[in-house]
């Protein structure tokens, strides 16, 4: 590839394609779609947590002048329960049964019916008209409640053990024997932890707009990829897909949220009823109360380590809430959980929890925060048993080149190792702290993702490029792909424009989930400019009346080679491209694969809070983050996802969460009392990016949005710990439990 | 469906009739950051809504001939931040009307609303109560003053009489070497309501407090003005003793609720606490030496 002495743009700070479109509010989002007659749908929600549906009466609702098209869940094609329908990670089962409730609504906010009417008004109107007759059940949204044996039943077809449960999967890991890797222990841990659900915070709300015409579908949507669109309205409505159009609009974030399906489908039936364009649009409070947080959990955590610091056992235990329906991410804790630590006996178990309230989404590399944040805080736990510093005790454990995971691969090269040693000599690591601050440290691992990509490289006539790919572009995908095609064919980057290709242009691509995109459309990117270079080469060849093997491509032009070398003049791209038409026709090609080898992630943070004693507020006041990122193709957007997962990460240990009134209703669907970080709570985040290039992919990238997530929650309990004393096993850790605790000591104490 | 109609009447008495005209069904659109939102949630449905923009008694501050100030009812918090002179007399009562939502917000949010609105967690609320602000209150049958902390009823209620507006605050003329402060307990450090909220105001002479005035939010049905505390700071030269007993005060008068905001033991101990710190600060301002 690319020698590292003459790299152009590859690591450059390239102006984002998409920059001046978001900052002059040019973008176009979904919800910015409008088209002549539109309507407009809305939803009708559950105002139960748990109610078998007699009956939906939708006549009024028809009658109402205004109104052009009703429907519910009779209008879905049915996938029965027994039948999995597997769609990517997801199954169609439940995906839609959480669209539209069927037989029953499973939590407050569960969609029942959907209308489509001439203005939002007449359509709001119309969802009071319609009459449902539900018998009431009892609920539970706590996930140990929902495990206990008198707990209310979600699904009949859900059996564990024999026996009807809430308990609709189980997955383990096993690694070596851990009662005898226990039995060698001289310090043994053991906590249990609690965390609660917590969304994924897009600003952008869910919307969609949908056309209908001649049996012909057109989907404009904010969505993590077309293509899952696509793919899950033909399920729904029975449509082959070739009727489907899925057009990516701008998104507004998603952080995994938006790698399902809520409007879409709805739209689509509701756009084919009425015969015209329908438009659907959530409200925050939608978005709170029924698309997918993450899931709250109960874990247990036990390690043990030798006196000189040598983990030889470890055991950890996740039950996670799912929702409405089975799918909780228990592959996040049980896979991550203990990933960084070479350590030979491992057992690790997770169970997924159904209950009622909505169905989880995946959110930033799903269940790996959760499963760092009990290892990562018994391992501070040990580390303060055994006197050793903690980095240290990570660093004498850590994963590398050759260790066996618990949940199956021998690593390649890894850059865990790198990440402690960073932070180690970093000076944050020992910068003095004042009154009232602590520090902790944490790392974490998420697997990343291949998959399927494809891409379209095509020479235009005056040498500059169209790169067309099929991944909605969250993270800067746009400006890392230029950087790359422009690397590879040597010409400015600037000369490279990067389109998101809509599902009838461009080839199947798998989702931007995964932390896969610049990763796996690199890989098709690299193929398909590859293949453009030797066309190049070749057009080039016949120009000169040469053996295309005599070209060689250097600096963006075909330069003669080997016994001719020096014989003629190079030919740019410019000029090759506007000879395109007399030496064979159009230049351009587009390859389709399914990327292997996308290696895990490690990343290793240190977190300082102060703590307000008498209020019980922990902020936190400095904050670095170490990551392998394998290769940095455009840094700057490398340091946004990193300094965007430990934002999430902090705002997930401190003061959000999901909080049910006595009626199983969410009680804080707004961003009010929904906490999330505000810019002024956080100091910069500084992110520290070392390049561990992944063998197995040709720039050597590996994923980077998803890892940094993953160690904030445990760094910042570390840190509290460290700043008061005090160890706190469950999340949030807000103002009111700080100050409890802190209460709790003062009067042991004083006792 | 019933329509909304809109008014922005130039003088107070068309505001009062075209009020009483609409039968109950009246709002007073002043920035409209409570009145809209609820509106856009479907909480309320005015048939009429009545602009008070253009009243200009409603939108200046004028110094009164004693010292004092007359802050008209609708103006923007950031006008009011931009007054210096007040801001120099009363800058506790400024940084509570200052720290009402964001920039965006102080565009358009005033005091008045923030008191009509009624909220228990109003931010200017308990530094008006303490700096002892007097509504200004018109209404069919002319004008009458009242203390601002008789004007909230409860959560959502006011005891203004159908047809009558607020139309400004009156504060006080400032002997020497007094000042006030407002601290508000928020998880976050901004965007979001007060989990309590403090209001204090003084007098130093020699370094001994001869008039003070707390106002305590968040913690009660309605925003409390806490005589205990004031008399515990009164005539103390804000030892530890005084403070402690005035914030003993503060926790006394506490009635809070249990809700997702935080609980009835968080509330009443940060209610101490806020007082301890809001007092020094207002102490400090004042010149304590
Ligand atoms: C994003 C955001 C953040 C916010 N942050 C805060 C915050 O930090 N602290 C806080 O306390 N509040 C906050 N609020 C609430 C709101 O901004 C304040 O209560 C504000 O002071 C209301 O003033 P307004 O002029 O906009 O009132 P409006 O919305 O115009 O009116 C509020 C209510 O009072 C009535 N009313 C208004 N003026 C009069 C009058 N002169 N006479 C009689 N009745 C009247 C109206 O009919 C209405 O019922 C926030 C709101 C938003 C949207």
């Amino acid at each position: 590839m690319t020698s590292e002495s003459n790299v152009k743009w590859i690591g450059k700070n390239t102006i984002r394609p998409d920059g001046a479109d978001k900052v002059t509010g040019r973008a176009a989002y979904a919800a910015d779609a409008t088209m002549p007659g539109m309507i407009w749908g809305k939803i009708l929600r559950s105002p139960h947590p748990h109610a078998r549906i007699r009956s939906i009466d939708t006549s009024k609702a028809e009658a109402l002048p205004g109104v052009k098209a009703v429907m519910t869940s009779a209008d879905f094609v049915e996938f029965p329960v027994d039948t999995p329908v597997p769609i990517g990670i997801q199954d169609m089962r439940w995906m839609s049964r959480n669209i539209m409730a069927r037989d029953k609504v499973l939590f407050a906010g569960h969609p029942v019916a959907a209308v489509a009417a001439t203005t939002e008004k007449i359509a709001e109107q119309a969802l009071e008209l319609i009459e449902v007759d539900y018998e009431v059940l009892p609920w539970v949204i706590d996930v140990e409640e929902a495990m206990k044996p008198d707990a209310p039943i979600l699904h009949d077809h859900i059996r564990f053990e024999g026996k009807p449960s809430n308990i609709a999967g189980k997955l383990e890991h096993t690694l070596g024997d851990v009662e005898a890797g226990f039995a060698q222990a001289d310090v043994v841990i053991e906590r249990s932890f609690r965390t609660e659900p917590v969304h994924q915070g897009y600003i952008e709300p869910h919307a969609c707009l949908v056309s209908v015409s001649d049996g012909k579908a057109t989907v404009w949507s904010s969505s993590q990829g077309q293509f899952m669109v696509r793919g899950m309205c033909a399920h729904m409505t029975g449509l082959p897909q070739n009727d489907i159009r899925a057009i990516p609009a701008e998104i507004g974030g998603g952080f995994g949220g938006k790698t399902i399906v809520y409007l879409e489908p709805v739209a689509l039936v509701l756009a084919m009823k009425s015969g015209r364009p329908v438009k659907m649009q959530m409200t925050r409070e939608e978005v709170f109360r029924a698309t997918g947080p993450t899931s709250g959990s109960v874990s247990k955590v036990k390690i043990g380590a030798t006196k000189d610091g040598k983990i030889v056992a470890a055991e950890g235990t996740w039950w996670l809430q799912a929702g409405a329906l089975p799918g909780a991410p228990i592959r996040g804790p049980v896979g991550c959980g203990f990933a960084p630590y070479d350590i030979p006996n491992v057992h690790t178990l997770g169970f997924d929890v159904v209950c009622n309230r909505s169905k989880v989404a995946a959110y930033r590399a799903p269940g790996s925060p959760i499963g760092a944040y009990a290892v990562e805080c018994v391992m501070d736990e040990v580390a303060e048993a055994l006197g050793i510093d903690p980095l240290e005790l990570r660093l004498r454990n850590a994963a590398k080149e050759g260790t066996k995971a618990a949940y199956g691969p021998v690593f390649p090269r890894i850059g865990y190792e790198e990440t402690v040693r960073a932070a180690m000599e970093h000076p944050h690591y020992r910068a003095p702290l004042g009154p009232n601050q602590g520090r902790g440290v944490a790392s974490g691992y998420w697997f990343n993702a291949g998959g399927e990509s494809s891409a379209q490289v095509n020479i235009n006539e005056d040498g500059s490029v169209v790169v067309i790919t099929g991944h909605p572009d969250i993270g800067g995908s746009r400006a890392s792909t230029a950087n790359i095609t422009a690397e590879l064919l040597g010409i400015d980057y600037r000369k490279v424009s990067v389109l998101i290709g809509d599902t009838s242009v461009i080839g199947f691509s798998n989702l931007t989930g995964g932390s896969r995109v610049t990763y796996a459309s690199a890989m098709a990117v690299t193929e398909s400019t590859r293949e453009v270079i030797n066309t190049l080469k070749a057009r080039a060849a016949k120009i000169w009346g040469i053996d295309p093997e005599a070209v060689i491509w250097e600096n963006g032009e075909a330069r003669p080679a080997g016994e001719n070398a020096g014989n003629f003049e190079p030919l740019t791209l410019a000029e090759i491209a506007a000879k395109a038409n007399s030496t064979g026709g159009p230049i351009g090609a587009g390859k389709q694969l399914n990327a292997v080898g996308a290696e895990g992630g490690f990343g290793t943070h240190i977190c300082d809070v102060e703590v307000d004693r008498e209020l019980g507020i922990a902020r936190v006041v400095r904050y670095t983050a170490f990551q392998d990122v394998g290769r940095a193709i455009h840094p700057a957007y490398v340091e946004g996802q990193i300094q965007g997962g430990a934002a999430q990460g902090i705002g997930w240990a401190l003061n959000e969460e999901y909080i049910y009134d006595k009626n199983g209703k969410l009680d804080n669907a707004s961003f009010l009392d929904y906490r999330m970080p505000v810019c002024s709570d956080l100091p910069m985040i500084e992110a520290v990016i070392i390049e561990v290039p992944n063998p197995k992919h040709p720039q050597g990238v590996r994923g980077v949005g998803e890892v940094p997530i993953v160690p904030p929650l445990a760094a910042v309990a570390n840190a509290i710990y460290n700043a008061l004393g005090i160890r706190f096993y469950s999340l949030p850790m807000s103002p009111p439990k700080i100050l409890a605790a802190l209460e709790q000591t003062e009067r042991l104490a004083a006792e | 469906m019933t329509e909304t109609q809109y008014l922005a009447p130039h003088s107070l008495d068309e505001a009062v009739s075209a009020l009483l005209a609409a039968n109950g069904t009246g709002r007073i659109l002043a920035g409209g950051t409570d009145l809209l939102v609820q509106m856009q949630a479907g909480i309320v449905k005015p048939g009429l809504i009545v602009n008070i923009k253009k009243i200009p008694e409603m939108t200046s501050i004028e110094e009164t001939p004693d010292g004092g100030f007359r802050i008209g009812a609708a103006v923007a918090g950031a006008v009011v931040g931009e007054h210096e002179r007040l801001g120099k007399a009363w800058p506790g009562v400024v940084e509570a009307i200052n720290l009402i939502g964001s920039t965006q917000v102080q565009g358009r949010a005033s005091a008045g609303g923030n008191l009509c609105n009624a909220s228990p967690a109003a931010d200017s609320v308990p530094a008006l109560v303490a700096a002892g602000a007097v509504a200004t209150i018109h209404g069919p049958n002319g004008r009458r003053t009242v203390p601002v902390e008789e004007v909230p009823a409860g959560p959502g209620r006011t005891n203004l009489a159908p047809g009558e507006i607020l139309v400004s605050f009156t504060l006080p003329p400032r002997p020497p070497h007094s000042s006030d402060a407002y601290l508000r307990m928020i998880p976050r450090t901004e965007m979001d309501i007060a989990v309590v909220g403090c209001g204090v105001s003084l007098t130093l002479e020699n370094g001994k407090c001869t008039a003070a005035r707390v106002g305590l939010g968040a913690v009660a049905p309605t925003v409390l003005l806490v005589k205990d505390a004031a008399d515990a700071l009164i005539g103390s030269k804000l030892e530890d003793d005084a403070l402690e007993a005035a914030a003993e005060a503060c926790r006394a008068a506490c009635r809070p609720i249990d809700d997702k905001r935080g609980t009835i033991a968080y509330r009443t101990k940060v209610a101490g606490v806020l007082l301890k710190r809001a007092a020094a600060i207002a102490a400090d301002r004042a010149g304590r030496a």
